[in-house]
């Protein structure tokens, strides 16, 4: 799937797709103001993209569908069913009806051509503001191989959502996470990749030892882990692209695990245990020894890095139980930001910088979080038996994590939610799912 | 196995081991006395105070703790015991002392704790003199549930430290 990254390009129409004339009609942008709390959803209409070449149909049906269900999914958006509209788009050139649209309440108006030749993909696609009467931004056009139509689908939708609320997209984006089989007692693991929305899984390694928590590299290249291949958890480095793994340094007779990336890609940090006691330490990828950044009685878990590298998050139960601290990078003093009831734990920094999203656990019942760096304005966005393990969609507005439900029959399974709390959903994978990371954007 | 034969059983089996009975397989007739009426004792099963699974199972591989705690408890101290006499006189098993964690609790947390519980048990054996060496630990976390109830019952049994011996010691 690496191959289609480089396959993939993506380019400014020009001639044929300039803007056509603004005519504002009064009513204002077409806009979403994320931070306001929607609470009803944008109407749209996507007309099925035309296939301007005769074997293009197919794709163009689901290059629409795809891109449909993107913005849906975001519970920001609703799509208007087709046997709604009045005006037929026949031409992707053709002006719009805007009047057809706006009586039947489309807010926003998605159309897009789609053409075949020899082997390359050619997508377009323009979004208009109905009620303003214009097109918003330029027509774009995304080239590529047909094998990668998922892809420059979710790049149009990324380019829609983009515009409307004036947040970066993430729907061009993948998931390494933990799938797996079999009960409670007796389950497997093994690590798997896939498109954000599920699409497209690659089991990466088998299920013969357990393998937890991957996170992905800053440059989406790479993913840490931890497994117990030799018998003791050690960490391992495993390039997406060639899916070779390598497993890194570590001092006999300890067990090394919760590994996460610097913003350089180059630095690690990550849990050493000795003698029972677990820190935090860092090290370089390729080698060369491990710094210790905690030295404490007391377990020091979860780390995670600031977007601009100069501090950490973790978690650690130095109080008598787990709560949340912030250090330098380097290690030192660390002040504690969680202090509501309860304990919490695998904290991680937003991409933004601006929020630290945790598992919370109290009165029995466990919930995902957001709360400022300073530990302030503390929300819980899930509850349930046992929720845990945040991930940060690229541009900070989304969650995904793992469900596990009670019970005998207990299974894992992923979830995401917007941070506001809003659109709970399941991310469906072909078996159990645990322990998600997000990756960034895709180039 | 009620609590009150089990321990009657392991001081059953501390006296045995505390008889440093040099035939292996304790067919001398001291050992018979567990064995039942016969006085023979089938070597390798939980009645041949040398084998492995006398010490799974009449010994007690595993000790229990409380919610977040890697104390060893009173109860635990005498399966420890037991340990500690029979690999003091089995000195040709080493050991690898698993620590689990209930489901109650964040994956990285778990395996954290699963490491103080295991070397809970690591440092009280070699209190008793087993050699540092022949005791490795790790923890498997929340991952290696036995039992699957999402109640104190099932939880109390997951946070365990489990000793299992492994192979010999060689040289």
């Amino acid at each position: 799937m690496r191959l289609l990254g480089m396959l993939l390009s993506t380019a400014l129409a020009i001639g044929a797709l300039t803007a056509g004339p603004v005519q504002a009609q009064g009513e204002g942008p077409l806009r979403i103001e994320i931070t306001e709390g929607v609470i009803e959803p944008l109407p749209f209409a996507l007309p099925v993209f035309q296939a301007e070449t005769g074997d293009a149909g197919g794709l163009a049906a689901q290059i629409s569908q795809v891109v449909s269900a993107d913005l849906s999914g975001t519970g920001l958006f609703r799509e208007i069913p087709a046997t709604a509209f009045i005006s037929t788009v026949s031409n992707f050139a053709d002006p719009v009806q805007y009047a057809d649209w706006k009586a039947i309440n489309a807010q926003a108006l998605i159309t897009g051509a789609v053409s075949v030749q020899g082997g390359q993909l050619v997508v377009k696609f323009r979004l208009y503001d109905v009620f303003s009467g214009a097109e918003m931004g330029d027509g774009l056009q995304f080239t590529g191989t047909a094998e990668g139509w998922r892809r420059m689908a979710h790049k149009v939708a990324d380019a829609v959502y983009s515009r409307i609320t004036g947040e970066g997209g993430y729907f061009d984006s993948r998931v390494v996470y933990v799938s797996e089989t079999g009960g409670k007692d007796a389950r497997q693991k093994r690590l798997a990749i896939m498109d954000y929305d599920g699409a497209n899984v690659q089991f990466l390694t088998d299920s013969s030892a357990i393998v937890l928590a991957p996170r992905f590299s800053p440059g989406g290249d790479r993913v840490l882990y931890t497994s117990y291949e030799t018998g003791f958890p050690r960490i391992y480095v495993l390039d997406v692209g060639s899916v070779q793994r390598r497993v890194l340094e570590s001092q006999e007779g300890t067990m090394s695990f919760a590994p996460r990336f610097a913003p350089n890609g180059q630095t690690i940090v990550f849990s050493l245990s000795q003698g029972g006691n677990t820190d935090i330490w860092a090290m370089n990828i390729a080698g060369g020894g491990a710094t210790r950044l905690t030295s404490a009685p007391s377990i020091e878990t979860a780390p995670s890095f600031s977007p601009d590298g100069s501090q950490i998050v973790f978690e650690s139960d130095r109080s008598g139980s787990q709560q949340l601290y912030i250090m330098p990078a380097g290690g030192g003093e660390a002040q504690r930001i969680s202090f509501g009831p309860g304990r919490y734990g695998t904290p991680v920094w937003s991409p933004r910088g601006d929020l630290i999203a945790f598992t919370k656990q109290n009165g029995g019942r466990f919930h995902i979080g957001v709360m400022r760096t300073d530990g302030s304005e503390e929300r819980l966005l899930t509850a349930s038996f046992l929720d845990e393990g945040p991930t940060w969609a690229p541009n900070g507005r989304v969650i995904m994590f793992t469900r596990e439900t009670q019970g005998e029959g207990g299974r894992s399974s992923l979830y995401s939610v917007d941070i506001s709390g809003r659109n709970l959903r399941p991310v469906r994978t072909p078996e159990g799912g645990s322990d998600p990371s997000w990756s960034p954007l895709l180039k | 196995m009620t609590l009150k034969a089990k321990i009657l059983l392991l001081i059953a089996g501390l006296a045995l081991a505390a008889c440093t009975n040099p035939d292996r397989f304790g067919a001398d007739g001291t050992a018979g006395g567990l064995g039942g009426a016969g006085g023979a004792v089938v070597p390798g099963s939980a009645n041949d105070p040398t084998s492995p699974a006398y010490f799974n199972q009449t010994i007690g591989d595993r000790v229990l703790f409380a919610v977040d705690q890697s104390v060893i408890s009173d109860e635990g101290r005498v399966v420890l015991d037991g340990q500690a006499t029979w690999l003091l006189t089995n000195t040709d098993f080493t050991a690898i002392i698993e620590g689990h964690a209930d489901e109650q609790g964040t994956r990285e947390y778990n395996v954290a704790l699963g490491a103080r519980r295991a070397n809970a048990v690591r440092e009280y054996l070699v209190s008793k003199g087993v050699a540092g060496n022949r005791l490795r630990t790790v923890s498997y976390g929340k991952e290696r549930p036995i039992e699957i109830c999402s109640n104190e019952a099932c939880y109390a049994k997951n946070r365990r430290a489990v000793t299992v011996l492994a192979g010999g010691l060689t040289g």
